[in-house]
């Protein structure tokens, strides 16, 4: 009973309240009429920190690319990748995401993340693009392995949330794990980063893991320190604005 | 007032009522791996005792049935006998690297757990495990990964040679027709005779000689190997 008698309070002091400012209103309409244009809210935008961490032993990571987009999806396990993909995955360049229908926008980290790094991204985003994110790079002493995040909605994360994920290492499917000589474009070769031949099974795969030179691939140019194993990559977003 | 109460009693009645168990899911598993298939595959739900396999245990003999042969009959009658509601073969056969077996759908009465198994072939003993996943009781769509493990049972010697049988050494086939000959064998030092999280297989790049059968190339994998989604309606 008290709480209702204080509900029944509160609603007529918030009714004196609009009436009071329907006459301020009213009087400032009689000095001088102007047009009335309804108010435009200016858009805000949402704006998230991204912070990533290499988890691997000696697989630098390409420079982290965030793609904002419509109801598309990055990867697809099973499916053949798209360009987009099969170039970030051959090579590290996540750039052709942009030119991507139902791509808002991409947003690229600093630069190669070494092994055991993190880096803190900011991610200002559109209200209306916040629905549908993705986080690409590469580990570029492979042919075609990459991890992220894939198609992730951040509508449900309130300012100061934080949301953490882990990546398994994916295969592009596009380009053979041959480990050989000029084919990797990362420090342990210097090698070839995309090209358009797809001589894989060309399906997005889990990474079956690198084999390397000691584990009895004899043309690999990789040792046992570039194997990995899963989770390879650690996503943190948190929302602060 | 009084009318409030009334409809806040109804409103309370109503949420007692709500966390009633049964649940309409629709399931779907992917083959996550670059060169191996899954076996048929067996689902059960169950309550919270009950499991196909428990890592750090010894497989029973309806496991290791599975695990070396893709048989899983006993694993069925058993789960049937304990009153377990059960999809057996859901993919109709094997299911290759790649392919997704979707819409199955399992009305989960009063079970409160699930768990999903199929051998991965080519090899010894390895097979795809969930064991006794809690049935989440809020609508939703539930992504989960699932790893291979060893049953334990079976040196992993990686050679074809048709053994399927408990009992018998040696990888039944590999489906994929990318399977070697005349390996040497690899030589297992394992002595965990319980179910564990398997090690990879090893392979090699000779498909005529070599200590395994297997491809390095084609047949390793990291975990996880399966992606399982449920669809809690």
């Amino acid at each position: 009973m008290n709480t209702f008698k204080t509900l029944a309070r509160n609603k007529l002091v918030l009714a004196s309240a609009i009436t009071a400012s329907l006459l301020l209103t009213a009087c400032s309409d009689n000095d001088n009429k102007p047009e009335v244009v309804p108010p435009t809210p200016p858009v805000v935008n949402q704006v998230y920190t991204v912070t990533v961490t290499n988890l691997t032993a000696n697989q630098p990571m390409s420079p982290i690319t965030l793609v904002a987009h419509d109801d598309i999806s990055a990867w697809q396990v099973g499916a053949p990748a798209s360009l987009a993909l099969e170039t970030l995955a051959e090579s590290g360049d996540g750039s052709m995401f942009s030119s991507m229908d139902d791509v808002g926008s991409v947003t690229v980290g600093q630069g190669i993340l070494m092994p055991g790094m993190s880096e803190s991204i900011e991610l200002s985003l559109a209200p209306d693009d916040v629905d549908s994110v993705s986080i690409l790079t590469m580990l570029v002493n492979t042919n075609d392995a990459f991890a992220g995040l894939n198609d992730f909605s951040l509508d449900a994360l309130t300012v100061n949330q934080m949301m953490s994920f882990r990546s398994i290492a994916y295969d592009a499917g596009t380009e053979a794990n041959s480990e050989a000589k000029g084919s990797l474009p990362g420090p342990a070769d210097g090698g070839e980063g995309f090209n358009a031949l797809r001589d894989d099974v060309d399906r997005v795969h889990a990474h079956p893991g690198v084999i390397s030179q000691d584990d009895g691939l004899t043309d690999s140019v990789l040792s046992a320190s570039h194997r990995f194993d899963n989770p390879v990559l650690t996503i943190k977003i948190e929302r602060t604005q | 007032m009084n009318l409030n109460k009334v409809s806040m009693i109804l409103v309370l009645n109503g949420l007692m009522i709500a966390p009633t168990m049964a649940a309409e899911l629709e399931i779907s598993i992917t083959n996550l791996t670059h060169g191996n298939h899954f076996t048929p595959i067996l689902i059960t739900a169950h309550d919270n005792m009950s499991h196909q396999f428990q890592a750090g245990e010894m497989a029973t003999p309806a496991l290791q049935k599975m695990a070396e042969g893709g048989n899983i009959a006993d694993l069925m009658s058993a789960a049937t006998g304990n009153n377990e509601l059960v999809v057996g073969n859901p993919a109709e056969g094997l299911l290759a690297a790649g392919k997704k077996v979707d819409s199955i759908m399992l009305d989960t009465q009063t079970m409160t757990h699930l768990s999903i198994v199929a051998m991965v072939l080519p090899t010894n003993d390895a097979f795809i495990g969930l064991d006794a996943w809690e049935i989440p009781t809020t609508p939703g769509t539930y992504t989960i990964n699932v790893n291979a493990y060893d049953a334990g049972t079976e040196a992993n010697d990686e050679i074809i040679n048709g053994g399927g049988m408990p009992g018998s050494p040696g990888i039944p086939a590999a489906p994929g027709m990318d399977g070697g000959a005349n390996g040497t064998g690899v030589s297992d030092t394992s002595g965990n005779d319980k179910v564990h999280i398997h090690p990879g297989v090893l392979g090699d790049t000779d498909n005529a000689g070599g200590n395994s059968d297997l491809d390095s190339r084609i047949h390793r994998w990291l975990n996880p190997v399966a992606r399982v989604v449920v669809e809690v309606k």
